[in-house]
This record gives C-alpha cells, sequence and structure tokens, in this order.
C-alpha cells in the first residue's frame, strides 16, 4: 500500500497522536505524518474531524478515524498480518479497554489538573495521581503475567494508552518536583516505562522530556496572554 | 459444557446497565439481575468493581467486567449467535465506537446541563446540547436505526434518549428536542421505545418522574443566589 494512502494528522507533542504512530509502527505500516501548526487548525483537519476538530486523526484512503483509542483497534482490526495490538479472548479484551478508559478518564484528567495546583490542592491531585498508578502497578502484574508488557510478550493496548502519556508525566515530575512512577510505590510500572520507551515501535515516536519541557513553556506563556475563554 | 453463570448488577433506574440488558436479551442469553440500592452499596458490588463502585457489573462465570460500553463490546464477542450488535467492516465498527463516545461525553452531558438549570442558564445550555443533537439527526437520514436496519450497538448506546428525554422535559417544562427540526430522530426514538424487547425494559416512569424532580430541584437550590 502506498504510503500516502495512509496519514496521520497530529502533532509531536500529543500523546493522543502518538497513539495510532506506534500502533501503525507494530504493524509495519507506512504512513505520512502530517503535523498541524500549534495554534491553528488546517482545513484537512476541520474536514477530517468536523465534530471535534482535534488530533490525531487517521485518513486511510480518504475515509478519515477521529479519537486515539479508536483508531488504535481500527488499526488492530484493519491490519491482521501484524502482530495484535488486542488480545483475542472477549475477556482480556474486555480487562484492555476497561484500562485503557482508566488512563483517559482518571489519570490524565488528574495530570492535567497538576497544571499550576499549588498547595491543598496539588496534594489532593498528587494523591489521586498516585492512587491511579499504583491502581495500574497492580494490574500490570495481573496483565503482564511476567511478561515486559501488559500485553504480554510485545506492546498492546494498554502499554499504548498509558505509555503515550509517560513524557508529560515526566514533564509534570520534573515543574512540579514530584515523583509520580516511583520504585517504592510503582516499582513495575518504573521498570516497563523504560521498556516501553525503548521499544523499536516507540522510540522514534516519543518525544524527549526536555523539549516537551521547553514545548510546555511556550504553551504556558501563550496561554497567560491569551485573552479569556480561549 | 460447564453451565454459564451470568449476573449483572443495576440500578431500577440507571440507563447504562440497560444497555447490557438489552445485548443480552436481543441475543437470548439468560442472566440473573443483582439489583443494587446504590446509596448503599452491597459488598458484592464493590468486590466485583472496586475502581469503579458503580453499575453495570458483568459477572460472567465468576470473572467481572465494568464498564457499560466494554461489557457490550464483551457480549457481542462472547456470544456469537445473532443479532450480531456490531458491523463487520472496521471503519463502520469505528464509526459506531466514535459515535457511542460521542453520546457518553457530549451528548449526555449537555443535557444534563440543561435539565440542571433555568432561565437564561438554561437557555444558554440549550445551544451545545440542541447543536449536539443534530448531529443525530444527520447520522439517523435515511435510517431506521443508528446501526442500519436493525438496532444494534449504536442503537444500545444512545437508547437512553428515547425515554429520558421526555423525563427530562417534563420535569422541567421546556423542550429541549424539537420534533419538527428532528424529525428522524424523533421517529427513531418512538420505534425504539416500542420495540420488541426493549418495550419492556423502560423503568416505571412515575418513579423516574419523582426521582428526577428531587434531583433537578436539588441542582436548583444549590445554584440560588443565596
Amino acid at each position: 500500500m502506498a504510503k500516502s494512502d495512509v496519514k496521520v494528522l497530529g502533532a509531536w507533542p500529543s500523546p493522543f497522536v502518538m497513539r495510532p504512530r506506534i500502533a501503525l509502527n507494530l504493524k509495519s505500516v507506512d504512513y505520512e505524518f502530517l503535523q498541524e501548526t500549534f495554534g491553528s487548525k488546517s482545513q484537512l483537519l476541520l474536514q477530517s474531524n468536523p465534530v471535534h476538530k482535534k488530533i490525531p486523526v487517521l485518513i486511510h484512503g480518504d475515509k478519515p478515524v477521529c479519537e486515539s483509542l479508536i483508531i488504535v483497534q481500527y488499526i488492530d482490526e484493519v491490519w491482521t498480518s501484524g502482530p495484535s495490538i488486542l488480545p483475542s479472548d472477549p475477556y482480556e479484551r474486555a480487562i484492555e479497554r476497561f484500562w485503557a478508559a482508566f488512563v483517559d478518564d482518571k489519570l490524565f484528567p488528574s495530570l492535567r489538573l497538576m497544571r499550576g495546583a499549588e498547595g491543598e490542592e496539588k496534594k489532593a491531585v498528587v494523591e489521586q495521581l498516585t492512587e491511579s498508578l499504583v491502581l495500574l502497578d497492580e494490574a500490570f502484574e495481573k496483565c503482564s503475567k511476567g511478561k515486559p508488557f501488559f500485553g504480554g510478550d510485545g506492546i498492546g493496548y494498554i502499554d499504548i494508552a498509558l505509555g503515550s502519556i509517560l513524557g508529560w508525566l515526566r514533564v509534570t515530575e520534573k515543574i512540579s518536583r514530584v515523583k509520580l512512577l516511583d520504585e517504592a510505590k510503582t516499582p513495575r510500572l518504573v521498570k516497563w516505562a523504560d521498556r516501553f520507551c525503548a521499544d523499536g515501535a516507540v522510540k522514534d515516536v516519543m518525544p524527549e522530556t526536555d523539549k516537551l519541557i521547553e514545548f510546555n513553556k511556550m504553551l504556558m506563556a501563550k496561554m497567560k496572554g491569551a485573552p479569556p475563554n480561549q | 459444557m460447564m453451565a454459564e453463570e451470568v449476573k449483572l448488577f443495576r440500578s431500577w433506574s440507571s440507563p447504562f446497565p440497560l444497555r447490557v440488558i438489552w445485548a443480552l436479551e436481543l441475543k437470548g442469553i439468560p442472566y440473573e439481575v443483582i439489583l443494587e440500592d446504590l446509596s448503599n452499596k452491597s459488598s458484592l458490588l464493590l468486590h466485583y468493581n472496586p475502581i469503579h463502585k458503580k453499575v453495570p457489573v458483568l459477572v460472567h462465570n465468576g470473572k467481572s467486567i465494568a464498564e457499560s460500553l466494554v461489557i457490550l463490546e464483551y457480549v457481542e464477542e462472547t456470544w456469537k449467535q445473532t443479532p450480531s450488535l456490531l458491523p463487520e467492516d472496521p471503519y463502520e465498527r469505528a464509526m459506531e465506537r466514535f459515535w457511542a463516545k460521542f453520546g457518553d461525553d457530549k451528548v449526555l452531558p449537555s443535557l444534563w446541563n440543561v435539565f440542571i438549570k433555568q432561565g437564561k442558564d438554561q437557555e444558554e445550555a440549550m445551544v451545545p446540547a440542541q447543536e449536539n443533537l443534530t448531529y443525530l439527526e444527520e447520522l439517523l437520514r435515511g435510517k431506521n436505526f443508528f446501526s442500519g436496519e436493525r438496532i444494534g450497538f449504536l442503537d444500545l448506546a444512545f437508547g437512553w434518549l428515547a425515554n429520558m428525554v421526555s423525563v427530562f422535559e417534563e420535569v422541567m417544562g421546556a423542550t429541549v428536542l424539537d420534533n419538527q427540526k428532528l424529525p428522524s430522530l424523533s421517529a427513531w426514538m418512538k420505534n425504539f421505545m416500542d420495540a420488541p424487547i426493549i418495550k419492556e425494559s423502560w423503568p416505571p416512569r412515575d418513579k423516574l418522574i419523582t426521582k428526577h424532580q428531587a434531583l433537578r430541584q436539588a441542582h436548583i437550590e444549590k445554584e440560588a443566589p443565596k
């Protein structure tokens, strides 16, 4: 299939954009990465995702697929010759979907709340985040069954969902001066994180923490200067 | 073959367990209902859904699954008999998943936001709610059901609209879904409401009205200027 048959609309700092890129890499599918300019939305994006106007969007042929985890499932179902991202057993699939939803519905929103949080509020958010990460650490034990990833021998659905957040997790640790992934509380996740970031499907799309910190500085400056309701 | 044991934790009023009930009934899967009082959750519920402590929870041969849309996909993948709930084509499946998520992330919260407000606040809340409903109208154009010719995953995901919109409208004394502007959606709501199996499942309307009157009152009192 020609490279231009598969496009990902996105931006390098976005954890959600990483997800389809990792999935396509796992399946050895060539794709064109079309980056949005920060602060504006391209015509292609507005046409492909008129409902949410957000990245990532996968464009396969001329068909757009939106919402990062839905895109990952789509990739898994279309490119069946590559390694499976979701397991075949329905119960195991349900567990993976449950934890991926947990990352998006509980973990990521808490991470966002860290931005600008101070004092008591910060303490409460850190507690929430730690609780969530400890639950995921326990889930790792159950899902991996002694293997290197949530998905077993290779990267799977939860690995992609959670792993894509690692960049921003590390940025938050540095900027807010807290330890979130911790050898004492989340020992399995600490080791897993290193394995995930080193994986061939991940390392070229995982942004460096320093670059993300620079990007975050720019984001903060823009937000401070932006008019209300932006 | 081991006898199947299927249990479903639900509350009398929550629309999310209904999705699972519809799926199980449509596929003819026998199941046992465990009715929860959400103000006094059973230790069994907390055991099976320790993380969210919510309904629905499906317990199949001792293994528990939570989150209604996750459970729907589990039911579809485990019990492959007809009717199939999701289409075969991956793109069509992605579309159904996208719109189901849109329903839970946007449609429901925006309608709730109209329901708990009054006056100018409610007027403002109407705008995004009606925009969201218009997307559903466009989705349905030319089709009997969201999933096509018969009830499927997306209809089950949106099913709560069929009875809850009229409950909201009756309690708040205002219309959010204009039948004239949204004819396909109105027709779907009627069809779904009265569909075989579905029509037997609705919680008692008078109880729903009473419950939601209390909920709306509580929200309005909370927001009232002191």
